[in-house]
């Protein structure tokens, strides 16, 4: 598949700001457990102000992967079949969580302060379906094969979650919150499970067969068919949208670069932050691994072998 | 329930693109508004096109097979480029199976077109919309038209007859038979989208030709023999001239 820089950004920024919501409920459900002291309305009211931004932006950037952005609103309307529908629901509605939750803490919204335990039960919810809305856009394309497993989603959630609760250790560093310690602990935590769950991505696809084969593709069987013609000279949107049109070289330079970007980076940084305490190390860590993440995202369509590219073997 | 699809006859396409052009030149004039093309003149064209035909080469040679392929939209029975457009642009017709875009609601996300394992979605650069083959909806339908004309423009434009065009859940129409009879097949069958254009398989053609049909058995100058030659003074037949 071709990597849209538009769907890259809007799943990293979007997976980002899910994450960091979810960081600030936890922060504060840990307050209240007593695990750290409890977060300021300050520092709530700014995370929340950036989760918002993070997933406006994604938002953004989505529309530019539309042919007609002004009908964007009709998408909608097919909830009960398409995971892109459901997305697009469920993207607005944490928005407006994440906005009564900020709220809450400022001084004119105190009259929501009773509900906000409500308000974040059901923002956590919208941000988990929204994770599994995004993997499974993904996921549920069989045919895919590099995609159609169970681990799209939960990489979808993981990194997400990873890279939204390092960008809170950070916000929280700064601050100087003792909440920092256990935000940088848990982003350790997800981004050492991510890498994981992304390793073992990698591994299945690496022993994936294809299901389709030129000779299924066009019905003939024979174990010797080259393609002679496409059918035209120049290219198509066949040629365009399903191939990255990159050496191989190339992109088994952006699966390391990925795997040391978006995981071994943020562990060391995480790691030396809270071990020499440094703000640095919290600030370097989300920035590196949003950098690392946008490599990630990239591999993962780039890595996406489409069977449609069967009927184009003269060009792959 | 109606099923109208097309069917491919791979023994007799000879790959002349005609069906590719005349499905261009009827598309492009319809209601829809054209089939954008890029640069159509220039060193990397580029364009719209609802029907491709492509070649393979099959064995190795002497032993090969030039097999011509034309391909459009399969009009699966279970498609899965409808369920996953976040519009509803994207639907398949309940009262005869064809699968449509809805060009005034679709926003172009490309999503369908992913979802579709044949690639015969096309995003149309200009009017940055999804476009596909409509089996000529608006020909196939058009009751002002004498009925033999009411078949796809492909269909009509094939110089060998390659393209049949009929309802394939009709046991008696010509693809029903052509399917059962000549061995039709669809592709792709491991994603279960069951499609409803199927393709005829190459096919032999040989004579058998028994010995006796090159060497009669009852021929006359083999059951009597050469007749012997007369001599020379013997009188000729009609008496007029000797050898």
């Amino acid at each position: 598949m071709h990597p849209a820089i538009s769907v890259i950004l809007l799943t990293t920024l979007i997976g980002a700001g899910q994450g960091l919501f979810l960081a600030l409920l936890a922060g504060e459900l840990g307050a209240r457990f007593g695990a750290w002291a409890a977060l300021p309305d300050a520092f709530v009211a700014r995370a929340a102000a950036l989760a918002l931004a993070l997933l406006v932006a994604g938002l953004a950037a989505s529309f530019f992967h539309l042919g007609r952005p002004l009908r964007a609103w009709r998408s909608a309307s097919q909830w009960r079949t398409s995971w892109l529908s459901r997305e697009v629901i469920a993207l607005p509605a944490l928005m407006g969580f994440v906005v009564l939750y900020g709220a809450a803490h400022f001084e004119a919204g105190a009259m929501l302060r009773p509900y906000l335990a409500w308000i974040g039960l059901a923002g956590a919810a919208a941000c988990i379906a929204l994770y599994v809305c995004t993997g499974m856009i993904y996921a549920c394309l069989r045919f895919l094969q590099e995609w159609a497993t169970p681990l799209t989603v939960l990489n979808f959630t993981l990194l997400g979650a990873a890279s939204g609760f390092s960008i809170a250790a950070a916000l929280a560093r700064v601050d100087g919150l003792g909440a920092s310690t256990g935000f940088a602990l848990a982003a350790l935590a997800l981004t050492a499970l991510g890498l994981l769950g992304r390793t073992a991505a990698l591994l299945r696809n690496a022993r994936l067969r294809h299901k389709s084969t030129l000779a299924t593709a066009i019905g003939i069987k024979h174990p010797r068919i080259e393609q002679r013609a496409a059918g035209f000279l120049g290219g198509s949107f066949n040629t365009r949208e399903f191939f990255h049109g990159r050496p191989q070289a190339f992109v088994r330079a952006v699966k390391w670069s990925f795997l040391g970007g978006a995981f071994a980076a943020p562990l060391l940084l995480l790691g030396a932050g809270l071990g020499q305490g440094a703000a640095i190390w919290f600030v370097a860590a989300p920035l590196v691994q949003w950098g690392g993440l946008l490599l990630e995202r990239w591999y993962f369509f780039a890595e996406a072998n489409h069977p449609q590219n069967l009927y184009y073997g003269a060009i792959a | 329930m109606t099923q109208l699809a097309l069917v491919i006859d791979l023994n007799v396409c000879v790959g002349c693109h005609a069906c590719v052009t005349s499905c261009k030149e009827w598309n492009t004039s319809g209601p829809a508004g054209p089939m954008g093309d890029e640069r159509p003149y220039g060193e990397d064209p580029s364009g719209t096109f609802f029907n491709r035909v492509q070649t393979f080469e099959v064995g190795t040679y002497p032993n090969t097979q030039t097999v011509h392929f034309p391909k459009s939209c399969l009009h699966c029975e279970d498609p899965p480029c409808v369920p996953v457009c976040p519009t509803g642009a994207s639907y398949k017709r309940a009262e005869d199976g064809i699968v449509l875009v809805d060009y005034d609601k679709c926003i172009g996300c490309k999503y369908c077109a992913w979802a579709c394992p044949y690639g015969v979605r096309e995003l149309d650069e200009q009017q940055k919309v999804m476009k596909k083959c409509t089996l000529c909806v608006d020909r196939i339908t058009d009751a002002t038209l004498p009925a033999a004309e009411r078949k796809p423009a492909c269909v009509l434009a094939c110089p060998t007859r390659a393209r049949l065009f009929g309802d394939v859940h009709d046991p008696d129409s010509e693809v029903s038979v052509a399917i059962r009879e000549q061995g039709g097949y669809a592709l792709m069958p491991e994603w279960g989208t069951h499609p409803a254009n199927h393709y005829l398989p190459r096919r032999r053609t040989e004579i058998t030709v028994h010995p006796d049909e090159l060497m009669r058995v009852d021929n006359p100058l083999k059951v009597d023999g050469k007749l012997p030659r007369p001599a020379t003074g013997a009188p000729a037949l009609d008496d007029v001239t000797t050898w």
